[in-house]
């Protein structure tokens, strides 16, 4: 069966609409893209919000996209929003406008969700993505107003990052300065590099990076005239450097004619150049692939893997876990703990699911809260569960929406203090989430992750990790702890049943920790 | 290099369009005069040198009109200002106009006599028996629709309508002996035929006369109280239809608009009088309509020949005219499968009009009826009144599928038709589009969208011709049908390109203008240069309407002077000097005037032995590489390929009706002695014919050509 599928991207720049088919074949074939371009970013930038007329505008364009979707016949769609509408004050009386007007209902996704769909695109689409990132590799996405890194070591994402350079802000930047042609080459190199020097002392220390991954419109637009581009094949630093000095010699006309780009494309290139180069420069990779995809094209695949009609090779869960394992290492935690922790968690986790009903994305939540527990302890034992849900909540961690986000940094915050139904507090409106859902079914997911964390952690009270051959297992309304532990286990004992009453109210099982005795 | 580029670019290796456009319509008129022709052609192809010079001066001559007032100076491509070109076309259209009607009066009029056809071209000369047929017509049929205007102090000179056939009269009162002359008269009714037969004469044989003749032995009815002194007919053409937007000259329109601070509106830019007419007659009109002398054309002979268009349509003369051909049904579509499992099977090419517009119409109707179709777009240029497509089109949009429709408005003389037909198109549920802004759109292209097994696969037609089944019948065009997915995504690219969206990053298969064609041409006419300097395979063949943009000429000169060979076939405007000594020597330019109008457009590069070969909808004109939307493909299917590059080589050997430009700017027909004669249209007819023939005494093979099916050969797409 073929499923014909519609992804809208509301961008910060331009509209875009991919159509798709799907087959059960493990295949989604792009059918048809149309992009418009709409400057809601600089609304949303300048004024906060977006203005009447291009409210308008997108209107009429995703009004226009809904009948190329019924020329299609699609049988879905999904339609989401990045920073523009994200960060626009008014952005949901623009979703209401839009919904009434064309029907085509928008979430809006947070940028680390973002991020991950675009990442999700590469490694659906481009066959050598796991060959390339068995060795160092950087996926950089570059979108008109803002740089992601995301580095990669050995098939796995380890670290991600959000960096303030744009070709759009550093256009309009540029632009400001009103200095002279080199004058303005020499300051968009220093910008770069004044964002880019930190990153590399931060993350790069000890990461060999061989390979960059482009991804994004700005990089599509400088490569799509070279030869690399057409024979598929990757750059090289000197490649780059021709590409580099074409851009840099080229007047804003000569530009436009020169890569079929209109004026304010046109001046986005140059930006785009230096931050492409240095990149390259600083990271000190050997080449770099420029994807083909588009945001469109991750949420296509994320729908076929949510469908059940794609199984990607790549393994995205583990991705979110191995970088959130990585945080928790950059805030000094202790690992083996951390490790036996998240042991116990997903044994309570997997036995209590007649009782929770939670599914496996909750388990990947409460997989990524284990492992944060402790962080905020890098800043201070005191007040350790204020501090790790602030440095959670100012962490991206990719492919989580904002919500969920919060869900883990929650967890986190309670599995020390004492839960209150209400005092959670929700930021972000549950609504906006792709699972629609309302407050309180969140609160209380986050109650029920919370009693598993604490009871996880409990049964490692001791940090020696004494219950690590501990099954867990359900009878008659208690959950059974059974380890063969030779020796003392009082301090566990005592956390267990501190933190059983806590569990029993939510669960309504009890946990018990039987020691066997040996024979 | 830098100084030759710039000695390429020199005006004086360039001709003025507009003399190589007289050229062309001389070359019309050659035909005309070609005793070969049947007689009855030889009058359509006269009566086409004079509609085609009405359009030029309406047109070209009002735009440089208009230059000259606008005082703009910008010389054109040969280096000429507007005044200086309209001396030159004065000129030349003054020997054109003789030439026409010596051609009508000492070699078309004795030819129909002996033909047993007479024209009666004065009144005076009407038996008696004649003279009261005519009279009782024009009491009957003509009088009753007149106007009859007389002029004088109390009455203004009357507005004269462009075009229009009127007669003019001195006229004095008839009770006033000396009276003053006075200036009447009266437009010959357009609604009314231009022709009249008489009765047969004595030896049975056919006399016919014009309506202004039987106009002029009866003025005297019309002004009663007036005694009619002398009466000629007169024709005026003014400066002052530019609501037509004209293509040919929209480039200079909004740069002229700007300076132009007084139009004189209506102006009067061509004045056409009867040879004898009253000298009084003339320095009235002259000071009436602010004439100057060199617009003054004295003809000799009836005014406005395209009534022999019609004299052409009289019954009973078959024998005096060409054989009327059929177009042939296409070969790989003579067969029981529906047009889509044709087109899967492999590209197909259509070669109009010896092979039938039909494929292209019934694709548009099997897909309005096809269930599984989900959409159809399509671009309409200028189609014909009653036109099946657009039957198709409404009738797919009324049964849910999605239609899209680039209508182009701004198409000469036919914006009322279209707006009725993009209407009905619209009250269907289409989804019409009315061209960008700035740009016509005039590629050629429809896409069918439609849902297969497994898959969406897309149909697309692209050609050379406009979608017009009428036309299609008269104009040798090009076409490609094909299902080739990079085809059908360009397509797509294409038709979003037109809704408005942002065009792709690459194209796969199309050139498009205005970006990226000229861009391309120049390109390939740039590597056969190198090429050739490196000593390998060059050839250029090129096909087309109209050659004038400056840029890709100079690149033609400099592939020339590098050894390319270069061949051309261009039908009309040809800015290039051919076969010049140190610039052009390696070019022949051929220009083939036939019974169908040459209209397709076909490019071939060598290559290196690795041959391209491209059909189009664009010409080599500035206009069209710059200010259209315009689509390029390139042949690919080598058995199509094949049968393209033969009909570039049998219209390069064509003999008959080839004429070949001299190095001195002059055409001149090719010496035939000694050589097999080759007609290359009637050689497509036969070979139409033929194919056609063969098809049907073979009904299980398609044998006309060899199928290549990419899925049948997977080891050689694959190798």
């Amino acid at each position: 069966m073929i499923r014909t599928f519609a992804a809208i991207n509301v961008g910060a720049f331009e509209l875009a609409l991919g159509i798709y088919e799907i087959s059960d074949k493990n295949r989604i074939r792009p059918v048809d893209f149309i992009k418009h371009m709409i400057a809601l970013g600089s609304d949303t930038y300048y004024e906060g919000k977006i203005s009447y007329q291009l409210a308008e505008e997108l209107c009429d364009v995703l009004e226009d996209f809904s009948r190329i979707m019924k020329g299609y016949q699609v049988d879905d769609y999904r339609a989401y929003a990045t920073s523009a509408l994200r960060e626009a004050r008014n952005s949901q009386i623009i979703i209401e406008q839009v919904r009434v007007r064309t029907g085509i209902e928008i979430r809006v996704i947070s940028n680390s969700e973002q991020r991950f769909l675009s990442y999700k695109a590469v490694a659906a689409r481009d066959e050598e993505f796991t060959n390339i990132i068995q060795q160092g590799t950087a996926i950089v996405d570059m979108g008109f107003g803002s740089l992601q890194i995301s580095l990669f070591d050995k098939d796995c994402l380890v670290a991600t990052q959000n960096l303030p350079l744009g070709a759009v802000p550093m256009k309009e930047t540029l632009a400001r300065a009103r200095v002279s042609v080199e004058t303005e080459r020499a300051l968009a190199r220093e910008m770069v590099d004044n964002e880019l020097v930190t990153f590399r002392k931060m993350y790069l220390k000890d990461r060999d990076i061989r390979t960059l991954i482009a991804v994004g419109e700005p990089i599509m637009m400088l490569y799509s005239k070279t030869e690399a581009w057409k024979q598929r094949s990757p750059l090289s630093l000197e490649e780059l450097g021709v590409v580099f000095e074409r851009v840099r010699s080229m007047t804003r006309e000569q530009i436009e004619d020169a890569f079929d780009v209109n004026a304010d494309y046109a001046a986005m290139l140059m930006p785009t150049a230096v931050i492409v180069r240095r990149l390259l420069e600083i990271t000190g990779a050997e080449k770099i692939w420029a994807s083909r995809t588009r945001l469109v094209d991750g949420i296509a695949a994320e729908y076929a893997e949510d469908k059940k009609l794609l199984k990607l090779n790549h393994n995205f869960a583990n991705d979110i876990i191995v970088t959130s394992r990585n945080l928790a290492k950059r805030y000094k935690c202790y690992m083996p703990h951390v490790q036996a922790v998240e042991d116990a968690a997903l044994k309570i986790f997997d036995a209590l699911k007649k009782y929770h009903g939670m599914k496996a994305r909750e388990r990947l939540l409460l997989q990524i809260a284990v492992n944060l527990h402790s962080c905020g302890k890098f800043v201070t034992m005191r007040y350790a569960n204020d501090c790790a849900y602030n440095i959670i909540m100012s962490t991206e961690i990719i492919g989580l929406s904002h919500l969920e986000r919060e869900i883990v940094a929650n967890v986190v915050k309670y599995h020390e203090q004492k839960f209150e139904y209400d005092e959670v507090e929700l930021s972000a409106s549950p609504t906006h989430d792709r699972f629609r859902q309302s407050e309180e079914s969140v609160i209380l997911r986050i109650a029920k992750l919370t009693a598993i964390l604490r009871l996880a952690n409990s049964m490692d009270r001791s940090h020696l990790r004494k219950l690590q051959d501990a099954r867990v297992s359900l009878k008659e309304n208690q959950l059974m702890i059974t380890t063969g532990y030779p020796d003392d286990l009082t301090l566990e004992a005592m956390s267990i049943a501190e933190k059983g009453d806590f569990f029993e109210e939510i669960f309504g099982v009890r946990p018990v920790l039987k020691q066997k005795k040996r024979g | 290099m830098a100084e030759n580029t710039m000695n390429f670019e020199d005006p004086k290796n360039y001709v003025n369009r507009e003399m190589s456009w007289l050229e062309f319509d001389f070359r019309i008129l050659n035909e005309a005069r070609d005793k070969s022709i049947p007689l009855f052609e030889r009058l359509k192809f006269l009566s086409i040198t004079a509609s085609n010079l009405d359009e030029f001066f309406m047109v070209r001559v009002a735009s440089l009109k208009d230059q000259v007032h606008a005082g703009y100076k910008k010389p054109d491509i040969a280096g000429l200002r507007a005044e200086e070109q309209l001396t030159l076309i004065g000129a030349r259209t003054h020997e054109l106009v003789n030439l026409q009607y010596s051609t009508y009066n000492r070699s078309l009029l004795p030819a129909l006599k002996q033909q047993g056809l007479i024209v009666v071209w004065e009144h005076e000369n009407l038996t008696e028996d004649e003279g009261r047929f005519v009279d009782r017509y024009f009491q009957k049929e003509v009088y009753p629709v007149l106007t009859p205007m007389a002029v004088d102090s109390s009455r203004p000179f009357p507005l004269i309508r462009n075009k229009t056939l009127n007669i003019a009269a001195l006229v004095k009162k008839k009770d006033e002996e000396d009276a003053d002359l006075e200036f009447a008269m009266v437009q010959v009714p357009s609604v009314l035929p231009r022709i009249i037969e008489l009765p047969r004469g004595e030896n049975g044989e056919r006399k016919v006369i014009l309506l202004e003749e039987i106009m002029e032995r009866n003025i005297q009815d019309l002004f009663l109280n007036y005694r009619i002194v002398s009466a000629h007919p007169f024709r005026i053409m003014r400066n002052a239809d530019f609501d037509i937007d004209e293509e040919d000259a929209e480039d200079l329109l909004e740069e002229i608009r700007k300076k132009l601070k007084r139009r004189q509106w209506g102006e009067v830019i061509r004045l056409e009088v009867e040879e004898k007419v009253d000298k009084r007659l003339l320095k009235i009109l002259k000071r009436e309509l602010e004439v100057e002398d060199e617009a003054i054309y004295e003809i000799d002979g009836p005014l406005d020949l395209t009534f022999l268009m019609k004299m052409y349509g009289l019954s009973g003369f078959d024998h005096l005219k060409a054989a009327p051909y059929t177009p042939q049904p296409v070969p790989a579509l003579m067969n029981d499968d529906d047009i889509f499992t044709n087109i899967r099977r492999g590209d197909i090419l259509l070669h109009h009009p010896y092979q039938t517009f039909d494929p292209v119409v019934e694709l548009i109707q099997k897909a309005a009826k096809d269930p599984d179709v989900l959409a159809i777009k399509q671009t309409l240029y200028r189609v014909s009144g009653h036109s099946p497509i657009v039957a198709a089109l409404a009738e797919a949009a009324e049964s849910g599928k999605q239609v899209s429709v680039l209508v182009e408005l701004k198409a000469r003389f036919d914006e009322e038709n279209n707006i009725i037909w993009a209407q009905k198109l619209e009250k269907a549920g289409a989804h019409v589009i009315y061209g960008l802004v700035g740009l016509k759109t005039h590629c050629k292209i429809a896409l069918v969208v439609r849902r297969e097994e497994d898959g969406i696969r897309r149909y697309v037609h692209l050609g050379t011709g406009n979608y017009n089944d009428s036309t299609a019948k008269l104009y040798t065009d090009c076409g490609m049908l094909t299902c080739h997915p990079q085809y059908g995504e360009d397509a797509t690219a294409v038709f979003n390109m037109l809704s408005g969206y942002s065009e792709p990053a690459t194209w796969n298969k199309l050139v498009v203008a205005p970006l990226w064609l000229r861009g391309r041409c120049l390109k390939m006419i740039r590597r056969e240069t190198s090429h050739a300097r490196a000593g390998r395979e060059v050839h250029i063949m090129a096909k087309m309407n109209s050659l004038c943009d400056k840029e890709i000429i100079a690149a033609l000169y400099e592939a020339s002077c590098a050894g390319v060979k270069i061949e051309m076939v261009i039908r009309g405007i040809c800015c290039l000097k051919a076969g010049v000594p140190g610039l052009s020597e390696n070019i022949q330019v051929h220009s083939i005037v036939g019974n169908f109008l040459e209209h397709a457009r076909i490019l071939y590069v060598e290559n290196d032995g690795s041959p391209e070969v491209y059909m189009g909808s664009a010409d080599w004109m500035p206009r069209n590489l710059d200010r259209r939307v315009e689509i390029m493909f390139p042949v690919e299917d080598e058995t199509l390929k094949e049968q393209v590059i033969h009909i570039l080589e049998v219209q390069l050997a064509d003999n008959v009706k080839a004429h070949v430009l001299q190095p001195d700017g002059t055409y001149e027909k090719i010496d035939k002695r000694g050589k097999t004669l080759v007609l290359a249209q009637d050689q497509f007819c036969e070979e139409a014919i033929t194919a056609a023939q063969a098809a049907r005494g073979n009904e299980d093979v398609h044998n006309t050509r060899v199928f290549i099916p990419a899925e049948a050969e997977p080891g050689r797409t694959e190798g």
